[in-house]
């Protein structure tokens, strides 16, 4: 097909894999966030905060896995800030989404700049022994680096842990409807607290995987968006994860996408595939709207809406 | 836990006792030393009015709001109710007023949050089937919530409560939206239930209801402790006067028997709406006609069409031009502004949402509805139409102070209104303009005695002075009060039941039931069908 040989299709598809993957772990987090009742928009400044702290930690350490755990940790703390602004202070959850992304833009840049043109650590791809042996799939699935493998198992993890345990059950209570939940005895905020940290860790880990395993070096604003496409990729998938896990491979696709069909001189504008994300999510939210049981099913009624517990 | 139940040693005992409990809100005082005893196996009625403090007490004692000071007791033992799973653990188990149920998830996924961990969904689901059954309370454990009925919700509610095995059941406004057959269903639960050896606190507004069913009942008003008494012994117009303080005037009406032919203002000619989404009810062959002074009553149970008839009288759905009239003029084709400009005005169920705006002011509520049907006094400004806020203020404080809407502060925003105030408000709203044509869905839902009853004579008065009133109503007690003609809801058509004073409540409930065609039970109910007919 297009006068690509088999080995090409496979690059392809695996370069595919890298760009979907700190898609789906930024979107996989930020999916249990919403479901929370919490909208954090602050995805993209969580992104690049994890992406230095984890590229810093593996020149500092010699270690990109040392690198990714910290990435974890730089996430999740940074997400504390938000939690702490909209959860226990009760500011505005879109506000401080957007200011947090600005924040972390600017202070990653800052503690950033000594490493700016280093040649970073890369994340080598870890074989499965006999399965990465398998003609054709076996290098796909099983001959990636282990965010990869974290990413995957994760987005199957968050599926069973929202549908099938009591855990994801009061989870998805609290944001359907917050003053129920709290009547109930379910502890809101904590339950808020828990998810938002949860989303940042993700969003920290998808950073890492943009510094460690995608670019390997640290580039100022080297996140460029993608945090943005993980927000929409969780409503295009209307919070549920193995939609999720399409859309994210879908939007990885697109992206790997525009540069191919730059080199084989087909006509679309590369302008057009940059913004198709955009554009799906759009007629996947009307789609949603049209249909009044689908919202009520699937969008968390309490998204971004504060909660102050009773005096 | 039966068996130790039924051991009558503990009857001296109070299986709850309150003390001098007091909530203060910054400086208001929502419960000011209020007392309350509960027996083992005992109906016990709590009564005031909106406002009156019902709510925070039950509250503190299913753990979900701390006392600032006072004492509950339980089998004489101190206790503190830290939280609701505390409260559950202790044994007392709450039907809430308004729902706590979760929308988006199944009836057995609702019950579990509730339960201890120990509890599977798959369990629960086939408990909660088995129990609602047992009880006469039938549910459907993998429906999502908010595909249910009113009434159904209140089922879940109902199920939920009992399986957790509570020693003392809270229910709050129980048989608002139930029917009457319904309801006395849910009176033999309840007496089932204290046969058992539970204990109920029934908090209603209904006095009749509360003197059939409650051993005894204490009084709250204004947040302070008034009294406690038997109920059986009181009567229904001694017990409201306790509640409010003062005599409810009982709604005056003129008998309307001047037959002379009146205008017809509102009329429905062959009106069919489809689902327009499978969980809404399908309307078939509506026909209606109402004149001018004449009050229709729509009765029925909940979910058999009554907010997709208000939705098509209010214009929220449009038919064909030629189905519905206004004062003469064909509207079907009509938006909800341009019927309310014909002298219309509607008051649907939902009082919070789609009555009015919760975080909105009352004067925003105001501009909201009217901004259109009352452009001339609330706007100048000709064609750009500037917002007059002096007048909108003006009007909203004449509502107010018409209707008698208790509220914190000056403009207050919509949310913060009790149930009943609110509904007031909205009422008045409509009310000030002097509709021709009123169409209103459950007029006095979860609205304290005396509210309703103001509500009620607003209606009354509105029709005197020569509109036509339709009022959908699950309260047959207040259909049967109020309306001069009264029109059944079922499945989505409309049986004429006949002029109210003719007619009997079991033939309305029989009606309601879907049986109204072959059975007859009385002559009079028989010749007020024949008559209608």
């Amino acid at each position: 097909m297009f006068g690509f040989s088999l080995d090409v299709w496979i690059s392809i598809i695996i370069s595919v894999c890298a760009a979907s993957t700190p898609l789906l772990l930024a979107a996989t987090g930020e999916l249990i966030v919403e479901r929370s009742g919490v909208l954090n928009l602050g995805v993209e400044g969580m992104m690049i905060m994890g992406a230095v702290a984890g590229f810093s930690a593996a020149q500092l350490s010699g270690s990109p896995y040392v690198g990714a755990l910290i990435a974890v940790f730089a996430g999740a703390i940074f997400s504390l800030l938000f939690g702490f602004l909209t959860l226990t202070l009760v500011a505005n959850q879109v506000a401080t989404g957007l200011a947090l992304t600005i924040l972390g833009l600017g202070l990653s840049g800052m503690i950033g700049e000594g490493f700016v043109g280093q040649p970073g650590i890369k994340m080598l791809p870890i074989e499965i022994p006999l399965l990465s042996d398998i003609p054709i799939i076996g290098k796909i699935l099983f001959g990636q680096d282990i965010i990869f493998y974290t990413s995957i198992l994760l987005v199957f993890a968050v599926g069973w842990f929202l549908f099938k345990t009591k855990a994801g059950l009061q989870l998805r209570s609290v944001g359907d409807n917050h003053t129920s939940a709290h009547a109930l005895g379910i502890n809101v905020i904590k339950t808020r607290y828990l998810a938002v940290m949860f989303g940042g860790a993700c969003a920290g880990l998808a950073g890492a995987h943009l510094s460690l395993v995608y670019v390997p070096q640290w580039v100022e604003g080297m996140t460029a968006g993608r945090g943005w496409i993980a927000l929409a990729l969780v409503v295009f998938s209307s919070w549920r994860p193995m939609r999720l896990l399409v859309g994210a491979y879908l939007f990885g696709a697109v992206t790997i996408a525009q540069f191919h069909v730059q080199a084989l001189g087909i006509g679309i504008p590369a302008q057009f595939l940059t913004s198709l994300p955009y554009i799906a999510t759009i007629i996947v939210l009307v789609i949603i709207a049209r249909n009044r049981r689908m919202t009520m099913i699937n969008t968390p009624a309490s998204l971004g809406k504060s909660f102050v517990p009773d005096r | 836990m039966l068996s130790k139940n039924k051991n009558n040693n503990s009857t001296k005992i109070p299986l709850l006792e309150v003390r001098d409990l007091t909530k203060v809100f910054g400086t208001l005082k929502a419960n000011d030393k209020i007392n309350l005893k509960i027996e083992k196996g005992e109906i016990h009625a709590l009564l005031g009015e909106n406002g009156a403090g019902k709510s925070t007490l039950v509250k503190m004692l299913y753990g979900s709001l701390q006392p600032t000071s006072g004492k509950i007791f339980w089998k004489a033992e101190p206790v503190s109710m830290l939280s609701p799973f505390q409260a559950r653990a202790t044994g007392v188990g709450m039907v809430f007023q308004h729902f706590s149920l979760f929308e988006s998830l199944t009836v057995a996924d609702n019950i579990v949050l509730s339960l201890g961990p120990e509890y599977s969904v798959e369990q629960v689901a086939r408990d909660a089937e088995k129990l609602s059954a047992d009880y006469g309370l039938p549910l459907k454990a993998d429906s999502i919530i908010g595909d249910l009925s009113v009434g159904e919700r209140q089922r879940v509610e109902i199920v939920r409560c009992l399986l957790q095995n509570p020693q003392l059941i809270i229910l709050d406004e129980p048989t608002s939206v139930l029917t009457p057959q319904e309801a006395d269903n849910l009176f033999v639960t309840l007496k089932r239930l204290r046969n058992e050896g539970r204990s109920i606190l029934y908090i209603s507004h209904r006095l009749d209801e509360v003197q059939k069913l409650c051993d005894k009942a204490t009084i709250l008003r204004n947040g302070k402790w008034i009294s406690e008494c038997i109920p059986k012994k009181e009567t229904a117009a001694s017990l409201a006067t306790m509640m409010v303080g003062e005599d409810i005037a009982d709604i005056k009406r003129t008998n309307s028997k001047s037959k002379k032919q009146r205008d017809v203002l509102l009329s429905v000619n062959d009106a069919n709406l489809e689902q327009d989404n499978p969980f809404a009810v399908e309307l078939k062959n509506i026909h209606l006609e109402i004149r001018s002074g004449e009050i229709v009553g729509i009765a029925g149970v909940a979910g058999n069409g009554q907010n997709e008839l208000f939705s098509l009288l209010s214009g929220e759905a449009t038919t064909p031009k030629n189905a519905i009239s206004i004062r003469g003029k064909q509207v079907g084709n009509l938006d909800v502004n341009e019927r309310r400009q014909l002298g219309a005005a509607f008051v649907p169920e939902e009082r919070l949402g789609h009555g009015a705006v919760p975080n909105a002011a009352l004067t925003q509520n105001m501009i909201l509805t009217r901004h259109q049907s009352d452009k001339v006094a609330f706007k100048k400004y000709g064609a750009i139409g500037y917002i007059w806020q002096e007048m909108v203020t003006k009007a909203t404080k004449r509502v107010c102070d018409i209707m008698d809407v208790r509220k914190a502060g000056e403009d207050p925003v919509a949310g913060s209104l009790s149930g009943g105030n609110l509904q007031k408000f909205i009422m008045g709203r409509e009310l000030d303009r002097q509709p021709s044509v009123f169409v209103v869905n459950q007029p006095t839902w979860g609205v304290d005695a005396g509210a309703a009853q103001r509500i009620r004579q607003t209606m009354i008065d509105l029709a005197k002075s020569g509109s036509a009133v339709l009022v959908i109503s699950q309260d047959l007690d207040e259909i049967l009060e109020m309306s001069d003609r009264i029109v059944v809801m079922h499945e989505g058509t409309l049986i004429e039941a006949g002029p109210a004073h003719s007619i009997t409540r079991e033939h309305i409930g029989l009606l309601m039931g879907g049986m109204g065609q072959q059975t007859s039970t009385t002559d009079t109910a028989n010749k007020g069908a024949t008559n209608a007919s």
